[in-house]
Parts: structure tokens; C-alpha cells; sequence
């Protein structure tokens, strides 16, 4: 069998993002990446949350599971659980992730099960008309917030730094490439990846626009000596460009959660023979005697 | 000579009461006795009056009751709080140490046997409930070497000293004790079981072992009073057969990653109470939308809100029937003993899995945490049925097209394909969307697609098996009895009360709640002069769903209790009395 292509992974669905959203080159992305590191279009499982970028699980022609509002990740890690043979990977937006879906995202971190997490942040609430985000910068003004968002933005790579994710990267949706490498490199790492990708909003977000990314962004590869093993430097060099960096930030070989579980098969347990042995049961009920 | 006796042990919190409990318990199984346990015991860690109630019987016993033979207290608290349950005959046995004094009403004899001091002699104060237990064989006449084998299986790795000492405590509070009775008559000497083995556990340990037998593998869940049993008993074994349990942040989380592992093919529960279940509800909804087959486990307590944590009730109902926003097809089973909460938790997966939706499986606090003996299970009684999961799907010519997991067909059930399977992506969402997963809002596909999800279940009453529980001895009754999970056994008794004096009264237990088996209850409802249904709650949420599917509202009556305690017989019994002689029952 001749290896996949991204075509391969194209659904000729049209989404229904707006002319000009960042999440069209992160859905190309994805589908370039996981062509990239030889999957074919039946081992990936796309599981994603609630919104504009939520969607994205019925435009790539893979496995897909578009679930409830924040909970891509439990969903995802019930998947990767029950089959640690398929690549599971999670998509949502800054509101799914780090509003109402945040408890789940700091805990899958603690977690390191190997899965990768793409956030496209484009900082607002899109899907329900412009609201204010977590991400939202402060002084944001949208419907929700008329005089300014009053509240500070979450620095998501700082959090996942501090709740202990294995591999932590940011990216910018135009540049492609860069953002493909990422999120293979996603892919291959052994544990949790979270990829943060600003994924301007053309409609809501007047602020934090593609012009202003341009001139904002500083890319980890420009900085001289960065070592992306080094959480301290992670973590510095993060708080000197208020979060404002691309690339890799941190990455850590810790055995993922499914191979520090005891017990749990090698085997994918969706492909287990369900029925107990006899002679297994019995010792259960002795037990109660 | 006694067929049944009914003893209970109570003190602080925290100072060995359950394991007393517990190695008498054992114990009396052992020897062959039917018991059923029921704990009363507070939410926090230590102190606290907490009781043990356990009924020994040479008969099955499905039920607490509300008297008493035999109190062993470890202080006064326990006295005052219990010695009203004790009758003519009744026995106390209590500390020394704490000088008890036996209240001026009290009917039973107090005996003062110094449980701490001979409990030193031997060894530590620890050893207190060793030498209560003796008293208590002495008490019944009966010898103390069956609690042998279990000290042995307690201490053994603690060395035989440790064994000895335990052994020779336990001998010292028998004889202590058979001095104290003397020669007075032996009222409460126990007449001997059967000898038979049989499985002794809570309703809990029932439910787990059912998972376990159905082929479950993982187990994503929260901790939560009185469902956490299920949990701790799944992180013991699921490691056996490749699986496990993960603790998650919440139960918004173990009801969605239990969606997740089932989407994936593999059987997966989650387990909370009513709080938990609240949290859940969205996630049940998901899979409703989604087909995907789902088990989750309602230990009912006490609530609203936080309610009562550790006490009876069964005021869930309509939460688990009705508590998703939108249409979905669910179905709700309510086991009423320990061996239906095993055969009935394996069977909810296969429900699961051919109705591909989710199955509520409804126990309550009595149910999940009263300890009863049980018949010991049988492996073969349980099959293992997948539904439509198809292994192979042929490659499609419009390379485009998706897999119809959402195909309409007759029965409304599809095929499934898990994940991984060549040929077989497809979409899925919990928007509404075509037979390929895909979203739409065409008004046409709404229709068919709803109608293809609610007509899965037409045929589930009349394939479920047994879903009303029926033991009507008349064709024409006086007044039908109505319960569902733990009332069964109090109701079997009140009913077997009012038989003596006449009274013909049948009993129905419903064990599927939804979709409600209206054909199979209402042939008993229409024979019936009056029906009192007996629930744990406020509202009467059974008798609401019985007056909605039968009719026939004006002989439906409620006989309802929501003070933290489960019904006991008397007051079923009294609460049909009073119907029957003034058609309106205020209980």
C-alpha cells in the first residue's frame, strides 16, 4: 500500500469558518502532519470540543468526535484508553480549553497520556458573536465586556508548564510549515502535547489580528542558545516576550500515563476477548465466603 | 430456640465498630445464616454515634428491621440512642469501663462486662471487640471457634501470637459472659444453619463484580459516598485482565472519558450518586445523540444538594429518567438485591451495547451499602452480547462518502464500527446530523433521525428480563404494594404481616423504570382495590411515573419516608393498615 498523502485526509466538506480564519491552515496542517509521519486516515482519531474551531473534526477525513463544550480531552483520553493504537488527537478553541474546559486541560497535563492537544486561540468567542475569551487580552472590549475586559488573560504555556506537560509548543496558523513541523513533532512525542496556535479571528477580534501577530511574535529558533529543555528557560523566556513566542518550548521524556499504569495491557483493550476466565471468577466469589 | 436473631454493635466513629461488625458477620456466614447489615454512620472520619445492625436468620432476610435482641455497646451514646429497640428479652452488653447505666424504660437486660480490661489482659484495648464477640456467643449459645479461620485470615501475617491473643480475648468475654447470664433461660440461643456457602457482600461489590463479569475494562470515575465501593473494588481487579480504573478531576470528566472508551469499543462505567449524577447529565445527553453505549451507576442518597450523604433514600428518579436536556432514548434499571445488582449490572452492557445508548443502573444507599447473603454467582448465567459492531466494512465507490453510522433502519439501530476499522470512518456529533455523522439541519433528516433514535427502545420492555418483579398470590388484592431497588425485602415482610390477618395483598417491584413496563404492571394495578406505592422521597416520584403510564390515579397512594432511614417492615405494614381502613394514608 502506497503511503498516505494529505489529500488523503481531505473530506471535500467545505467549513463553515469565515473567508480569512486562521483554522483553515490549521486543518491543512493537521492533515499535512499526520501525512507527514505516515498515518493513514483510519488511525487517527479527531476529537474535538464546542465552537468555531470545534468543527474542525467533520473536515478532515479521519475518525472524528465532536463532543460536548470543553470536554475534548476527557473524550479523547477515554479513546486513546480504550485504543492506545490509534493516534488520538484533540482540537478546540481558547474557550474550550481554557474557560469552561480548563479543570480538564491542567489535569490531562498532570496526566501525560500520548495525546496531542491543538488549540486554535484566537482570544474571542466566535461562534456566539464576540464575547470576551480567557485569552481575551485586558481593555478587550467586545459585547460581553463593553468597557474592557477587567479580568487578566491566561497565559496557556505557562500553565502547561507548571502542570507538568510533557511537551509544550506555540505556533502562528500562517506560518504553515512551522506549524506542521510542530504538530508532527506533536504527534511522535511519547505523552501529552499541548500546541497552542493563535488563529486570528477575522470577525471578532479587531486587536489581535494577523498584521499584529507579525509584528508581535518572536520566533525560538531566532533566539540564540534557547534550550527547549530547560524549564526555567522555558519559563523566563516566556514571561520576557509576554507569551509572544513560536516554536517548541519545552519537551520531556517522561514515560506516558498508559505505560506507568499497572497492569493495563500492551494489547489495545478494545481488542480483547471480553469473557472471564472460569476458574478467575470463582476466586472473585470465594473471596465474599 | 430462635430462627432469627437481630444484633447490632454501636459506639464513636472510628473505634473499631465495623471491624466488630464485620468478624461477627463473617463469622455467622460462615456457619450458614442468611444476614442482611445496615450501617448507620455519619459523614466524617472520627466520632460520631455509629451503629451495625445485622440480622442473622436460618431463612433469607431481604430487609432491616426496626427491633433489636441483642445490643453490644461500646457506650452510653449507644444505649440511649438504641435501647427503645430492644424488647422483652432483649439483651445489652456493654463496657464496664464507662460505668453503663440501663435507662429506667428499658425492657432488656444489662449486662456490664469489662471489654476493655479483659481486652488488656490479653494484649491491647484494640482487642475490645474480640471479647464483645465472645459475650455475643454467649449470649447465643454457641460456640466461638467458627471466628478461628477469620482471625487467622486478620492477623495471620501479624504472627500466631497475635492470633493467640485475639483467640483467648474473645474466650475470655464468651465465659465472662456465660457467668454473668447464669442459668437464665436461653431465649436467645440460636437454632443451627444450614452449613451451606454462600457469598456474603454489599450491593456495591454485586454491581463491580457484574462489570467485571460483562467484559468491562476501564473505569473512569470520582469518588463519592456510597458509590466509591465500585471503584475501589475495579482498581483491585481491573489490573487482571489488562484494564483499570483512572481517578478523574471530575465527574464531568469520568462520565465523558467513559464515552470516550466506549466510542472506542471497549466496555466502560462510571459510577457516582446523585450530586455526580447532576454533573453528568450533559454527558449522558452526548451519548443519547451520539449511539455511543454507555453504563453509569446512581447509588441514590440522601439528597437535594448535598443533602444527606450517608443515608437512605431514592429520590433520583426522575433526574435518571428525565434529566437531559432534549429527546434521547435511556433506559433505567433498578435492581432490589444484591443478586439482581450483579446479573442486572452484566446485563446493562449488553443493553448498552445493542441499544447503543445509555444505561442508568439505579441502586440506592441501602441497596449499595447494606451487606446480604447471597447464592454465589453463576458465569455461565451470563452472556456477552455486542450488538451491530461490525468487524469489516466493504470499501466504498464515492470515496467521499462516509460510512452510515447513522443509517436509518428499521429497528432504528445501526451498524457501528469502532475506530481503527478500514473503511469505516464516519463522524460523529452531538449536533444533529445525517446517516454519515455529518451535521445538517435539514428538517426532513431531523425527523428521521429522531425517530430512528427513539424507536431503538420499542421492543425493550418485552425483551427485558423480568422488568417488574411480581409475587401476587391473588387474582383479586386488597391493595397491591409498589417499591423499587432496596424496599423489597421490608415489603415482602409487611406483606407476609398483613396475610396473617387476612389482608389480600400483592406485591409488584420495578425493575425496569424506563421506558416504565406499563403492559406487565397494570394487569396487578387493575386488580387491585388500592395500590400504595412505597418509596424513599418526598414527592412520590414512583407513584407520579405509575399515575402517568397506568392511570387509574385515584387508588394510587403513596406511603413515603425521607428521614434518612430505610423503611423497615412495621411501618410498610402500618402504612397499609391505615389505607386499607381509612382509604387515605398521612404517615
Amino acid at each position: 500500500m502506497s503511503p498516505s498523502t494529505f489529500k488523503d485526509f481531505r473530506n471535500n466538506v467545505k467549513p463553515n469558518w469565515c473567508p480569512g480564519c486562521g483554522d483553515f491552515s490549521v486543518q491543512s496542517a493537521i492533515q499535512r502532519a499526520a501525512a507527514n509521519v505516515g498515518l493513514t486516515p483510519e488511525d487517527l482519531a479527531l476529537v474535538s470540543g464546542i465552537g468555531c474551531s470545534g468543527r474542525i473534526s467533520g473536515y478532515i477525513n479521519s475518525y472524528g468526535f465532536h463532543g460536548t463544550h470543553g470536554r475534548a480531552l476527557p473524550i479523547a483520553q477515554g479513546v486513546k484508553m480504550a485504543n492506545r493504537d490509534l493516534t488520538v488527537v484533540a482540537a478546540g478553541g481558547d474557550g474550550d480549553g481554557f474557560a469552561i474546559g480548563i479543570g480538564h486541560t491542567i489535569h490531562a497535563m498532570r496526566r501525560n497520556m500520548d495525546i496531542t492537544y491543538i488549540v486554535m486561540d484566537n482570544q474571542v468567542y466566535g461562534l456566539t458573536k464576540g464575547q470576551t475569551s480567557p485569552r481575551s487580552d485586558d481593555g478587550f472590549v467586545t459585547s460581553s465586556t463593553p468597557d474592557g475586559s477587567i479580568e487578566q488573560a491566561l497565559p496557556p504555556m505557562e500553565t502547561a508548564l507548571m502542570s507538568g506537560a510533557t511537551f509544550v509548543a506555540q505556533s502562528f496558523s500562517t506560518e504553515i510549515k512551522e506549524l506542521t513541523a510542530t504538530i508532527e513533532a506533536g504527534i511522535q512525542h511519547k505523552g501529552f502535547s499541548i500546541i497552542n496556535v493563535f488563529s486570528p479571528c477575522v470577525t471578532y477580534n479587531k486587536v489581535n489580528t494577523y498584521d499584529w501577530f507579525k509584528e508581535n511574535l518572536t520566533k525560538l529558533s531566532d533566539i540564540e542558545g534557547y534550550d527547549n529543555t530547560n524549564r526555567t528557560q522555558a519559563m523566563t523566556t516566556l514571561m520576557e516576550h509576554n507569551s509572544l513566542v513560536t516554536g517548541i518550548i519545552y519537551q520531556e521524556d517522561r514515560p506516558a500515563y498508559e505505560d506507568m499504569v499497572k497492569g493495563y495491557d500492551e494489547k489495545p483493550l478494545a481488542h480483547q476477548d471480553l469473557a472471564l476466565d472460569p476458574d478467575y471468577f470463582e476466586s472473585l466469589v470465594g473471596e465474599f465466603m | 430456640m430462635r430462627e432469627e436473631i437481630i444484633w447490632k454493635v454501636g459506639g464513636q466513629q472510628g473505634e473499631g465498630i465495623e471491624s466488630t461488625g464485620e468478624i461477627f458477620s463473617v463469622g455467622m456466614n460462615r456457619l450458614g445464616y442468611h444476614l442482611y447489615g445496615y450501617r448507620h454512620f455519619s459523614s466524617r472520619i472520627k466520632g460520631g454515634h455509629t451503629n451495625n445492625k445485622v440480622r442473622v436468620s436460618t431463612e433469607k432476610v431481604n430487609a432491616v428491621s426496626e427491633e433489636l435482641d441483642i445490643l453490644v455497646a461500646f457506650d452510653q451514646e449507644s444505649i440511649d440512642v438504641n435501647y427503645h429497640e430492644l424488647s422483652e428479652g432483649g439483651v445489652i452488653i456493654a463496657d464496664a469501663k464507662f460505668k453503663p447505666e440501663n435507662p429506667a424504660d428499658s425492657k432488656a437486660d444489662l449486662h456490664a462486662v469489662p471489654f476493655t480490661e479483659i481486652a488488656k489482659e490479653h494484649g491491647t484495648a484494640l482487642m475490645k471487640n474480640m471479647v464483645a464477640i465472645g459475650a455475643t456467643c454467649a449470649v447465643l449459645r454457641m460456640e466461638v471457634e467458627v471466628f478461628t479461620s477469620i482471625i487467622q485470615e486478620i492477623f495471620g501475617r501479624k504472627g500466631e501470637d497475635m492470633v493467640e491473643k485475639n483467640m483467648q480475648a474473645m474466650q475470655a468475654g464468651f465465659h465472662y459472659m456465660k457467668d454473668s447470664l447464669g442459668n437464665e433461660e436461653e431465649s436467645l440461643s440460636l437454632a443451627a444453619a444450614d452449613g451451606e456457602k454462600r457469598m456474603y457482600m454489599i450491593g456495591n461489590d454485586a454491581i463491580a463484580l457484574g462489570a467485571l463479569a460483562a467484559g468491562v475494562r476501564m473505569m473512569p470515575a470520582y469518588p463519592i459516598t456510597p458509590a466509591s465501593d465500585i471503584m475501589e473494588y475495579l482498581i483491585k481487579k481491573l489490573p487482571d485482565v489488562g484494564g483499570t480504573v483512572i481517578q478523574t478531576e471530575d465527574e464531568i470528566a469520568a462520565c465523558s472519558m467513559a464515552i470516550g472508551s466506549n466510542y472506542a469499543g471497549v466496555r466502560s462505567l462510571t459510577a457516582s450518586a446523585g450530586p455526580g449524577l447532576s454533573l453528568m447529565m450533559e454527558a449522558i445527553g452526548l451519548a443519547g445523540m451520539t449511539e455511543t453505549p454507555l453504563v453509569v451507576v446512581d447509588t441514590q442518597r440522601g439528597g437535594p444538594s448535598t443533602g444527606l450523604p450517608t443515608k437512605q433514600e431514592q429520590s433520583d428518579l426522575m433526574q435518571m429518567i428525565y434529566g437531559t436536556h432534549g429527546d434521547i432514548p435511556k433506559v433505567v434499571m433498578a435492581p432490589s438485591t444484591a443478586d439482581e445488582a450483579f446479573y442486572d449490572a452484566a446485563e446493562s452492557f449488553n443493553i448498552a451495547d445493542e441499544y447503543q445508548c445509555p444505561v442508568i443502573l439505579l441502586s440506592d444507599l441501602q441497596l449499595s451499602l447494606s451487606k446480604q447473603t447471597v447464592e454465589p454467582f453463576d458465569l455461565t448465567q451470563v452472556d456477552i452480547r455486542r450488538g451491530k459492531v461490525l468487524d469489516e466494512v466493504k470499501e466504498r465507490e464515492d470515496k467521499n462518502a462516509y460510512f452510515k453510522r447513522y443509517q436509518v433502519t428499521e429497528d432504528g439501530i445501526s451498524p457501528r464500527v469502532l475506530p481503527g476499522t478500514k473503511n469505516g470512518i464516519h463522524h460523529v456529533t452531538g449536533l444533529e446530523h445525517n446517516e454519515e455523522g455529518r451535521p445538517t439541519e435539514a428538517t426532513q433528516n431531523r425527523k428521521d433521525q429522531m425517530e430512528k433514535r427513539m424507536r431503538k427502545l420499542d421492543r425493550l420492555v418485552e425483551r427485558f428480563p423480568n422488568p417488574v418483579a411480581v409475587n401476587a398470590p391473588h387474582e383479586e388484592s386488597d391493595l397491591l404494594l409498589v417499591g423499587f431497588n432496596a424496599t423489597r425485602g421490608a415489603i415482602e415482610e409487611a406483606m407476609a404481616e398483613l396475610e396473617k390477618e387476612g389482608i389480600k395483598a400483592n406485591h409488584a417491584h420495578i425493575r425496569l423504570i424506563h421506558p416504565f413496563p406499563t403492559e406487565q404492571l397494570k394487569p396487578y394495578v387493575d386488580a387491585a382495590k388500592q395500590v400504595l406505592v412505597v418509596e424513599n422521597n418526598a414527592t412520590g416520584q414512583l407513584a407520579n411515573i405509575i399515575k402517568m403510564n397506568v392511570g387509574q390515579i385515584d387508588k394510587i397512594h403513596s406511603h413515603l419516608k425521607f428521614d434518612g432511614d430505610p423503611f423497615y417492615p412495621e411501618e410498610i405494614y402500618q402504612g397499609s393498615k391505615e389505607l386499607l381502613e381509612h382509604e387515605s394514608i398521612h404517615i
